[in-house]
């Protein structure tokens, strides 16, 4: 058990807030940190790590109290990262790039027989001797995973992994993770601001707004049953309404793609460019409507 | 009226140039490992301190190395007991007045090197569980080749072409003292122009091959954290 009771002033773009969580989170799952930036996600993370300190409270996994302090007070207890060994997957990697990717496995650890195993597992055995600089992203991110596994974490911290990656990798690298939290039954918290990706990896959603967990769910929960009760649904952007002979055409913008929707005159007369809408289906005829209050917004992630 | 070209001045300048550049490397990357990480807010004044060399006037520092390193002072008094040497007037004067003439040349390139190497890095080694001095020796010394190679040749040349300091606290003994710009000094004085021509272009030629090596090691470099 793993529990994060603690305090901490931070200084956003947009003025300073607390910072301030509660939460327990069992062993061997996988729990998503979401929240927009500057939410306090990665400063969750780097408290875990023993990067960054708390001003005040607790931190404890499994019965070993890695942080205690009181406000306005030096901590009275607040084990160092080397401590900890928590095993961490940096945003950018921070791979060694004067060490091959072997070197860096080693680094880490000088057991062998372990570098040699997690490089199968992440598929690494031909490129060992590469420097980090000659490796693609998705590459890059195999070694910062095989890394922070080779001291046999028991949590595994890991911030935006795949952010940088393009889809097709991010889903062979999701793919790993799972695997890996298979076969070695890590403990993963994975701050990340893609849904799909929550739903795929993760057991549990701790959504960040302002510091504090507004959201502490199943992504199921989270996502789905909250939403629509419509099969299908996807937040968008009105970027026109164009006229087309006696029919009116919205053109929304839904991630990267763009979809023009048949609007009925209804429609026509709450519906403007720059409205943020839903866009479900109704009798097998796509309808859009206006974003509501018990949607779930994917730009709170 | 002309002497015979005597290498001696030379390769005493060289010897306290290298004996002043091992030294103050092996004084400096503890130091500028210390201040590239530290946030404290005595940490201007440090920094100012060891800089001073720099602005201040050879003249100056070496008046105050001369009274600091003179047998009347504790420390003079102390090697002059301890390890029988004056400080005054000897090469071992002249080595520790250099170190500190010097010091600036080799600390500066070394903390900025150390101050570029990214922080993740050093959390992502600290994380793996090494400490501080497994991080400097392992991640960032490694990391930080172009600037310890300037630190050095820096220190090495400025040593090399320093001049007020080394005739203030080690005058110009021959063999002992007489380094190669107090030698070109001496015979300018002398009115030997020819050898000093002889001096003074080894020196010429010696400084601009330092600082050329030293562009294209940056130029090289340049790119590396991007």
């Amino acid at each position: 058990m793993i529990t994060v009771s603690v305090k901490k002033k931070l200084f956003g773009a947009d003025g300073d807030f607390l910072m301030e969580t509660d939460v327990h989170i069992a062993r061997g799952g996988i729990t998503a940190i979401a929240g927009s930036s500057g939410s306090g996600k990665t400063t969750f993370l780097r408290m875990l790590a023993g990067l960054t300190a708390p001003d005040e409270g607790l931190i404890e996994v499994d019965g070993e109290v890695w942080f205690r302090g009181e406000a306005g007070r030096k901590p009275k207890l607040n084990l160092g990262p080397q401590e900890r060994r928590v095993g961490i997957v940096f945003q950018g990697y921070a791979l060694f790039p004067h060490m091959t990717v072997l070197g860096n496995l080693l680094y880490a650890s000088p057991d062998r027989e372990i570098a040699e195993k997690l490089l199968v597992m992440t598929g690494l055995q031909q490129l060992r001797d590469v420097k980090p600089r000659n490796l693609s992203g998705g590459q890059k991110q195999r070694v910062a995973l095989a890394r922070a596994l080779m001291q046999r974490p028991g949590l595994l911290l890991l911030d935006e992994p795949l952010s940088a990656l393009d889809e097709r990798m991010k889903s062979m690298l999701q793919d790993e993770l799972l695997k890996v939290h298979r076969e070695l039954g890590v403990t993963m918290l994975i701050v990340t601001h893609d849904s799909s990706e929550i739903y795929k990896l993760c057991d549990r959603v701790l959504l960040f707004e302002k510091g504090r967990i507004s959201a502490d769910k199943s992504p199921r929960e989270l996502f789905v049953e909250r939403t629509t009760t419509q099969k299908f649904a996807f937040k968008g952007e009105i970027l026109d309404i164009k006229a087309v002979d006696a029919i009116h055409v919205a053109v929304v913008a839904i991630g990267n793609n763009l979809v023009e929707v048949v609007i009925d005159a209804e429609e026509k007369g709450v519906l403007k460019p720059g409205d943020s809408v839903v866009i479900g289906t109704k009798a097998f005829n796509p309808t859009v409507r206006k974003f509501e209050r018990g949607d779930f917004d994917f730009s709170r992630l | 009226m002309n002497q015979h070209f005597d290498p001696e001045p030379f390769l005493l300048s060289f010897r306290l140039a290298g004996m002043t550049t091992v030294l103050l490397f092996l004084f400096c990357v503890p130091l500028a490992w210390a201040l590239s990480r530290s946030a404290s807010r005595v940490k201007p004044f440090i920094e100012a301190l060891v800089s001073m060399p720099i602005v201040l006037p050879p003249t100056v520092l070496g008046f105050y190395l001369l009274v600091f390193l003179s047998d009347r002072s504790p420390l003079g008094a102390w090697f002059s007991e301890v390890l029988h040497t004056d400080l005054v007037f000897s090469f071992e004067g002249i080595l520790l007045a250099s170190c500190v003439y010097s010091l600036p040349f080799m600390l500066q390139p070394l903390q900025s090197g150390m101050e570029q190497v990214p922080a993740k890095l050093l959390e992502a080694s600290y994380a793996l569980g090494k400490s501080g001095t497994q991080t400097l020796w392992h991640v960032v010394l490694p990391n930080i080749k172009p600037s310890l190679l300037t630190g050095v040749i820096i220190t090495f040349a400025h040593t090399v072409g320093e001049f007020g300091v080394v005739l203030m606290v080690g005058g110009s003994i021959q063999g002992k003292t007489r380094v190669a710009s107090i030698a070109i000094y001496e015979l300018v004085e002398m009115l030997d122009y020819k050898t000093a021509h002889i001096y003074s272009m080894i020196l010429i030629a010696f400084s601009f091959t330092v600082l050329v090596l030293v562009y294209i090691l940056n130029h090289r470099y340049k790119s590396l954290w991007r």
